[in-house]
């Protein structure tokens, strides 16, 4: 009984990291249909802008993340303004040539810049500590990463089904042609999505760097998790990518405390039964 | 005229055989090749070695046993046995050189002990910590550790303190099992009981899960042997987020604290418990002089067992050279590289002549402050170990 609650608490926690990590994604690729492997790129410049500005400039983590965040969404926008807009109609091998090159040389511009070692965020006394939950204890800031992740999951839902922006953005993904024809910014929505997709990237880098530590080769190393869970959850539904990235979270953690010796042979199990239930994902738009 | 111009092509041509001739009268050099991870995200190994190896160069004012000294390094980027083994062949076949330093990773020892056995090149390893590489080949000498020699001492130590129950956390690849055997057979000899040998997965990211277990297993430690960086960075912190201190399980580690990763716990890391073979703070003047000249040659070097490896195989290499007069000779070399004993940073060490690894004293160390930085202190010492793991 225990175990069982360990599991699903633990589970719900990392798949939450997931989700977080993958919500960018989801907006790039789901959304935007753009071929989007800088992803982890764009979330890893987001953690070592959080890292850099609490550790080397002493900022406060409250007001680091928000700054970031901000930072990496200005990056986003200028590489979508300036490159990445000319790929939105080359094929998609062409774009996932472009991107994988980015990470390249994000990669190496951070390693020059920072080097090679492991960036940690420092927390504030709030979220350093731990909770006690009567039976066990969490880290508080998991509780953090939950409460954000469900905070993101409901804003985002809410802006793409509910908003006038929404409407324009699938518009303009959908048929562009007629949504520039009735008056639809379209090259202000791409922009405005992509940076709020690399924004939410960002946010992800640095929630999620307590259980994915930022490094150089962060940009690839967890770029298969992410893809993963956009793609069981569905291309382009934000509900589908945070139900996908509790079950594996949940399969996750479960085999860890079950059978470790499989390594994370459920979690890719899992993905393939599921991707052969539903190849269009759980929830599709 | 024509004469001029006879003059003149004769004056060409003996300049260009002198010029030819000069590098061959300054090939009189030693060459030492160092295979180690200069790019990627290990790329800290290669540059420690690096500037150990410099620093050691010019603590001897520059020479080594009166010959000039000229190192050549090589990139393996990470574990790649085969694109090591062309990198030494090259080396080997192409630069002549005569000695090799370095290696990180054991596969990467491992595929080039043929070459090094046909070529006789004495081979002095940094760091690669399985105990079964310098069986490979004669020519290989360690100064670096191995787990069996420090999980030994850290089994007896838990024993004698009167722990019943431990339990084991180790990375499911090479060392790591290396660490479980080793803990589990000195611990079951001492009366102790192994109460779970958990593997994480090479991958994991989130610790959580096993850090539960741990905790529900009743045991009164965990012994456990990650590899540095993100994983163990990861497990330190599940560790302390999960209170698994304050619920009575003592952490028990050997490279988990390294100097390296050590500033990045923050205060959460101080009272960690490790058992190893060198401290950045370890009390000498063979240590201050160390890491005086570490940071004279390179103010971002850290020193910690990468380098400390690496200077005490730059000592071997040293001596090798004198034994030899500068000439290639590789088995002249490795009679005097076995014979070896001397005062390193780390304490009194000497070369096992029948294993050629590095017997050593082994300390237990706490985490402690000392100033703004935190420093492994040293506790005790168990005296001088060898490698239990060739002994069996």
């Amino acid at each position: 009984m225990n175990t069982l609650l360990n599991i699903l608490i633990d589970g719900l926690a990392y798949g939450m990291v997931l989700f977080v990590i993958a919500v960018g994604l989801s907006v790039t690729l789901g959304l935007m249909r753009f071929v989007n492997l800088s992803h982890g790129a764009f979330a890893m410049v987001g953690g070592y802008c959080a890292a850099l500005l609490t550790r080397e400039a002493q900022w406060s983590f409250w007001l680091a993340v928000p700054a970031a965040v901000l930072a990496t969404a200005l990056l986003g926008g200028l590489l979508e303004a300036l490159v990445l807009r000319h790929l939105y109609r080359r094929k998609e091998l062409e774009q996932v040539l472009f991107t994988i090159g980015l990470s390249f040389v994000l990669i190496a511009t951070t390693n020059a810049l920072v080097g090679p070692q492991v960036q940690m965020i420092p927390l504030p006394p709030l979220l350093s500590g731990s909770v006690d939950l009567g039976f066990r204890t969490l880290p508080a800031q998991r509780l953090l990463v939950i409460g954000a992740g469900c905070a993101v999951a409901a804003l985002a839902a809410w802006t793409v089904s509910c908003t006038r922006f929404g409407i324009w953005l699938r518009a303009a993904v959908d048929h562009s042609g007629t949504a520039s024809s009735l008056g639809i910014p379209i090259r202000t929505v791409q922009c405005a999505s992509f940076a709020a997709g690399a924004a939410l990237a960002g946010l992800g880098g640095i929630l999620g760097a307590e259980l994915m530590p930022l490094e150089p080769y962060y940009a690839l190393k967890y770029l298969v998790l992410v893809l993963v869970v956009v793609s069981v959850g569905g291309m382009g539904s934000i509900t589908g990518s945070l139900l996908a990235a509790v079950l594996l979270g949940v399969i996750e953690t479960a085999s860890k405390y079950l059978a470790s010796e499989w390594g994370s042979l459920f979690f890719f199990v899992a993905m393939a039964l599921l991707l052969a239930w539903r190849p269009n994902g759980l929830l599709k738009r | 005229m024509k004469f001029h111009r006879r003059a003149l092509a004769c004056a060409l041509f003996a300049s260009a055989a002198l010029s030819l001739a000069a590098p061959q009268a300054m090939a009189q050099n030693v060459k030492v090749g160092i295979i180690g991870p200069f790019s990627g995200p290990f790329a800290h190994y290669g540059s420690l070695f690096k500037a150990a190896a410099q620093a050691y160069v010019a603590s001897q004012g520059g020479k080594l046993a009166g010959q000039n000294v000229e190192f050549i390094y090589r990139d393996t980027g990470g574990p790649n046995p085969a694109l090591t083994k062309t990198l030494v062949q090259e080396l080997l076949v192409k630069d002549k050189v005569d000695y090799l330093g370095g290696f990180v990773f054991t596969p990467n020892a491992m595929a080039v002990a043929p070459l090094i056995q046909q070529s006789r090149t004495p081979t002095v390893i940094f760091n690669a910590a399985t105990s079964a590489i310098t069986e490979k080949s004669e020519y290989f000498v360690r100064t670096s550790y191995t787990l069996w020699q420090v999980t030994v001492p850290a089994a007896q130590w838990a024993a004698k303190q009167n722990m019943k129950k431990v339990v084991t956390a180790v990375t499911d690849y090479g060392p790591g099992i290396d660490a479980e055997t080793a803990f589990k057979s000195e611990f079951t000899k001492q009366g102790g009981t192994v109460v779970e040998s958990i593997r994480m997965p090479i991958a994991t990211t989130d610790f959580g899960p096993f850090v539960q277990r741990i905790k529900a297993s009743g045991a009164q430690a965990v012994y456990t042997f990650l590899p540095g960086g993100p994983p163990n960075l990861g497990f330190v912190k599940a560790y302390n987020e999960n209170g698994l201190a304050k619920a009575g399980v003592q952490f028990l580690g050997s490279a988990e604290t390294d100097e390296y990763d050590l500033q990045k716990f923050g205060d959460a890391a101080l009272g960690l418990t490790t058992v190893f073979h060198y401290a950045g703070a370890h009390d000498s003047s063979e240590n201050r002089k160390f890491v005086a000249a570490l940071k004279k040659q390179d103010p971002n070097a850290v020193a910690n067992y990468a380098s400390v490896g690496a200077w005490d195989g730059m000592y071997v290499i040293h001596k090798m050279i004198e034994a030899t007069g500068g000439k290639k000779d590789g088995a002249k070399a490795m009679a005097a590289a076995r014979a070896l004993a001397w005062e390193s940073p780390r304490g009194p060490v000497s070369i096992d002549p029948k294993t050629r690894h590095i017997t050593q004293n082994v300390y237990l160390r706490k985490v402690e402050k000392a100033g703004d930085a935190l420093v492994n202190k040293e506790l005790l010492s168990f005296g001088a170990q060898t490698d239990f793991g060739l002994e069996k």
